[in-house]
């Protein structure tokens, strides 16, 4: 039953065909089976897990306060605060912390009834594209376990593909759900900025992190959704809208959908497997009653560039409170203040850590700051801009996820520009705060390929749809590792 | 001196009489246990997310109001980085490029002289923590350090004045006249001594008639109004010095010791920040409506300058009355509502200037620390009018009030203070009083009639000071021409 998605196992719950109980028990047993070669979690939290099982097998016995949630095995990705449960962000210089709070989509999840499994692995501090820059340990791609999983959500997408949860969170700065979901064949899906409290969430880059799912499917990932979005008055960025009903927009239709296919996203750079495939799922949708437009986003050439200022700027800042005197690690090598804060930070951040607190400091420095920082925020509005003209024409955007498919363990480990690069399609939608999904859309090598489609700001609902309609008319989605 | 001018800027630190701080809901109370008025936000929990004290941009906007200041349509706040054990985040949240409000004006007036003193702007921002220091004064070399964060993040507004003070007295007044000022429209409780009033002050000299302003130094840690007078007058000493001897100034930060009233400056090293201020991306800009900035406006009412001006005009006081009477906001509230009762404002102004103001004095209190109203003191005045006491009695039942607390009419009644003006019992008490002082009588017969003085001093001590003055000296020189 831990192959099944949450809103199989929903029914199977209130049927009491399955109990909560059983479910959780059979996801530990999956964990414990696959997890030595996965490493998708950094924690895992057995016997709260099962007193939560247990909570809500209570709630569905008296029929009280149940939701599509309860008794569904949920995997948090680290960087979400869990009070009285380690939140390591995958760093060792946060690797004691126990935050005091829940971030406010714990809460949110907990209240639902869910069951949390545990924390998932991550790239430290959300930073990086595969898991590797873990500092605890890497997490393997279920579907070749000698690949990445993608990253920075690596072990939350590795999680809920080897069926070690069913269901899971991601947070999504530069395309850190959208890329581990496509690497690891599973849904992955970015809000609009604002739709999603970020309370609670580790900040990496504050103006670009979004909270999302990571699920088996489209209609698993609106389910989630339901629960996460909403205003939240702890986030002053949380915007005041109504919340739809995503499971409602659920419908197998897209005639008469306008869909811009990017054409900067399937050119040069893009695996040529890649490209059949995406150009697969564009005719399927033509087939389903479409349109297809070309659109061109010329501004996405500075995209990454724009990203690799703004990121690192507000992480230097939003990462400078790691100083070892409140929590977290604190080097036993110092005899004053100013070799406490070196040496804790020397010890506390890994490479990719340190490289972007440098770039991001550099960016921000008197003299600098207008060149750099001021000159990406810039680039950021033409970008947006960009993305406003394709909406004048068409209703969702749609390219891969990623130019190649998950990539071998090491292979970028030391290039880290190359790495960089393979965000070139996710980056600018989180440049322009939009919402967007990655699905199942074909294989290479046995690997999984994603196709992404991006939506206008808060108009979730129509990429729920597009996609929903594109899972329901192919197979993709039902494909499994074998471990 | 005269050869030089000199040129002074302050930047004034109000801290604002809010409930709880700027970006959580923890209480602003001074004086708790260390590290009881903390919550995630306040101690930089990973995670957690700034929301902005609507009061506290309340009173900021209450304030540039009264300063004539422009409120601007958007403001935006900034992150200040730098390292320090009392700054939990690693950087202070204050408005940067964008402030609240630009463009006002004081008027101070030094030797009869009046001045227009330009305020440059008016922002919000936060305040950090306190250290505590074992082994030593300051962090370097103490064997080690406490951090008390009950005081981080209370809402701290910055005033920064143009540099149109020309004389450290002119600073005093300055800042006198903006204490006043806040503490009138009650934004701030403006005490130099506990910190809720701070400032720092720019300063240069250049020679008399230059345009060119000379190179200036910050002067910090004046931590009174004598502190402002004391360093500045030292520091434009040193300036002029400096120059003479051929030498010149260097820009840098320099404190003031209080008790060598002299300043010393801090290797230029240190004062030589970089940071990297940007825009804080967890907050949205400030835009404050029309219609609450009008409701703010209403809230303000009279201010100093005009209450003074109009006790001046319409209460016939003088204006160094009328300025001791609007030193204080409560004391001048107290005058107005005594008034209201008992229209002899120049009477009332005597009372409350002299014998309620020494006793508060005295007692090193406030008038709104005691339990004493306007009625009361009305009561007393009445009393007097009606002739039930003397003026004098009048003196002695005011402080008995102010200490018991009792009512006015009891402790007159009680202490059997009403003022004797039956004839036949002043006669009595004449008669003893005559016969027991027969040199002054015979003196007073011989012709020296200044004597009558010392025996109507002499009945009104034996009445206990209860005589009716006016009668006692009727009937003295009536029976001593009888007898």
């Amino acid at each position: 039953m831990h192959g099944k998605t949450a809103h199989e196992l929903h029914s199977l719950l209130t049927n009491k065909k399955i109990s909560a109980l059983e479910l959780t028990e059979a996801v530990i047993s999956q964990i414990d089976k696959v997890e030595s070669r996965v490493q998708a979690y950094v924690s895992i939290n057995k016997d709260q897990a099962i007193k939560q099982a247990k909570a809500a097998d209570e709630r569905i016995k008296n029929n009280s306060n149940l939701t599509p949630l309860t008794g569904i095995p949920v995997a948090i990705k680290d960087n979400m605060c869990t009070k009285g449960m380690l939140t390591t962000c995958s760093s060792k210089i946060l690797n004691n912390y126990i935050p005091p709070y829940n971030a406010t989509i714990v809460d949110k999840i907990k209240a639902a009834g869910a069951v949390i499994l545990g924390k998932t692995n991550m790239d430290e501090f959300a930073m990086g594209s595969s898991t590797e820059n873990s500092g605890i340990h890497p997490t393997f791609n279920p579907w070749n376990t000698k690949t990445v999983p993608g990253g920075s959500s690596g072990g939350s997408a590795a999680a809920v593909a080897a069926d070690e949860a069913i269901l899971a969170t991601g947070s999504d700065t530069g395309g850190s759900i959208r890329q581990p979901a496509s690497f690891c064949g599973v849904v992955g899906f970015k809000p609009t900025y604002g739709r999603v409290s970020r309370y609670g969430l580790v900040a990496f880059a504050s103006s670009l992190d979004q909270i999302g799912p990571l699920t088996k499917d489209v209609t698993d990932t609106a389910i989630l959704m339901n629960v996460l979005a909403g205003h939240d008055p702890k986030d002053s960025t949380s915007v005041n809208l109504p919340v739809p009903d995503y499971q409602k927009a659920l419908v197998n239709d897209v005639k008469k959908m306008k869909i811009g296919y990017i054409k900067e996203l399937l050119g040069k750079g893009i695996d040529k497997d890649i490209k059949s495939e995406i150009q697969k799922a564009m005719k399927k949708f033509a087939e389903l009653g479409a349109e297809l437009i070309e659109v061109s986003l010329p501004s996405f050439e500075y995209a990454v560039a724009t990203y690799y200022l703004i990121a690192p700027a507000e992480a230097s800042s939003n990462l400078a409170r790691y100083d070892g005197v409140k929590y977290g690690h604190r080097s036993k090598e110092a005899k004053d203040l100013l070799t406490m804060y070196y040496n804790t930070r020397r010890e506390g951040f890994g490479n990719e850590v340190k490289r972007r607190i440098m770039i991001g400091t550099y960016a921000l420095s008197a003299g600098y700051y207008d060149a750099y920082y001021l000159k990406a925020l810039k680039v950021r509005t033409l970008i947006k801009e960009d993305f406003a003209k394709a909406f004048s024409q068409c209703d969702v955007l749609l390219s891969p996820t990623s130019p190649s498919v998950a990539f071998k363990v090491g292979e970028k480990a030391a290039d880290p520009l190359s790495m960089y690069l393979s965000d070139i399609a996710t980056i600018p939608v989180n440049l322009a705060g939009l919402p967007a999904i990655s699905l199942p859309c074909g294989f290479s090598q046995g690997l999984p390929i994603g196709l992404q489609l991006v939506g206008q700001a808060f108009a979730e609902e129509t990429v729920l749809r597009a996609a929903f309609t594109f899972e329901q008319n192919t197979d993709w989605h039902k494909q499994k590792p074998s471990l | 001196m005269s050869k030089y001018e000199t040129v002074i800027g302050l930047e004034i630190h109000a801290q604002l009489l809010t409930e709880s701080k700027m970006f959580c809901g923890c209480s602003t109370k001074f004086g708790n246990k260390p590290n009881t008025n903390i919550c995630p936000v306040c101690t930089g929990q990973p995670g957690v997310l700034p929301v902005t004290n609507k009061k506290a941009i309340e009173l900021a906007i209450k304030t540039a109001i009264a300063l004539s200041c422009k409120i601007e349509p958007s403001s935006v706040f900034a992150r200040k980085n730098y390292f320090y054990p009392d700054l939990p985040k690693a950087y202070q949240v204050s408005q940067y490029e964008l402030p609240l409000a630009t463009g006002g004006h004081i008027e101070i007036e030094v030797a009869g002289q009046k001045k227009r003193i330009g305020i440059i702007r008016v922002h919000l921002e936060e305040d950090a923590g306190k250290l505590v220091h074992q082994g030593a004064d300051r962090i370097m070399g103490s064997d080690s350090s406490l951090v008390d964060y009950n005081r981080t993040g209370v809402p701290l507004m910055e005033i920064v004045s143009e540099p149109d003070i020309r004389s450290p007295l002119e600073a005093k007044a300055f800042m006198e006249t903006l204490q006043h000022l806040l503490q009138f429209i009650q934004v701030c409780d403006a005490k130099m001594e506990e910190g809720s009033l701070r400032c720092d002050a720019n300063i240069s000299i250049r020679p008399v008639g230059d345009k060119k302003l000379g190179t200036k130094t910050e002067i910090k840690n004046m931590n009174s109004f004598r502190g402002v007078l004391k360093a500045l007058g030292s520091e434009e000493k040193r300036h002029a010095e400096v120059k003479e001897a051929g030498g010149t100034i260097i820009q840098e930060t320099r404190y003031f010791d209080d008790t060598t009233e002299t300043t010393t400056g801090m290797r230029s090293k240190e004062s030589a920040h970089d940071y990297r201020y940007f825009p804080e991306p967890d907050l949205v800009p400030v835009e404050p409506e029309g219609a609450w900035i009008s409701e703010i406006k209403k809230t303000i009412g009279e201010l100093p300058e005009a209450k003074k001006q109009r006790f001046e005009t319409e209460c016939g006081l003088s204006a160094a009355d009328a300025e001791l009477l609007i030193s204080s906001p409560v004391l001048a509230a107290f005058f107005e509502q005594a008034i209201k009762l008992h229209d002899k404002p120049k009477i009332v102004a005597n009372w409350i200037m002299g014998d309620l103001t020494a006793y508060l004095n005295e007692n090193k209190k406030a008038i709104d620390e005691i339990d004493f109203t306007p009625a009361q003191l009305v009561e007393i005045l009445k009393s007097i009018d009606k002739g039930t006491i003397s003026g004098k009695i009048a003196k002695t039942v005011l402080v008995e009030v102010l200490k018991s607390g009792k009512q006015v009419k009891d402790v007159i009644a009680e202490s059997g203070m009403t003022q004797v003006s039956d004839e036949g019992e002043i006669i009595k008490i004449i008669k003893e009083v005559l016969k027991h002082n027969p040199g002054p009588v015979a003196e007073y017969k011989k012709g020296k009639k200044a004597t009558i003085g010392f025996l109507v001093g002499q009945v009104m001590k034996a009445s206990k000071g209860r005589a009716n003055p006016g009668m006692a000296n009727k009937l003295l020189a009536k029976l001593l021409a009888e007898s």
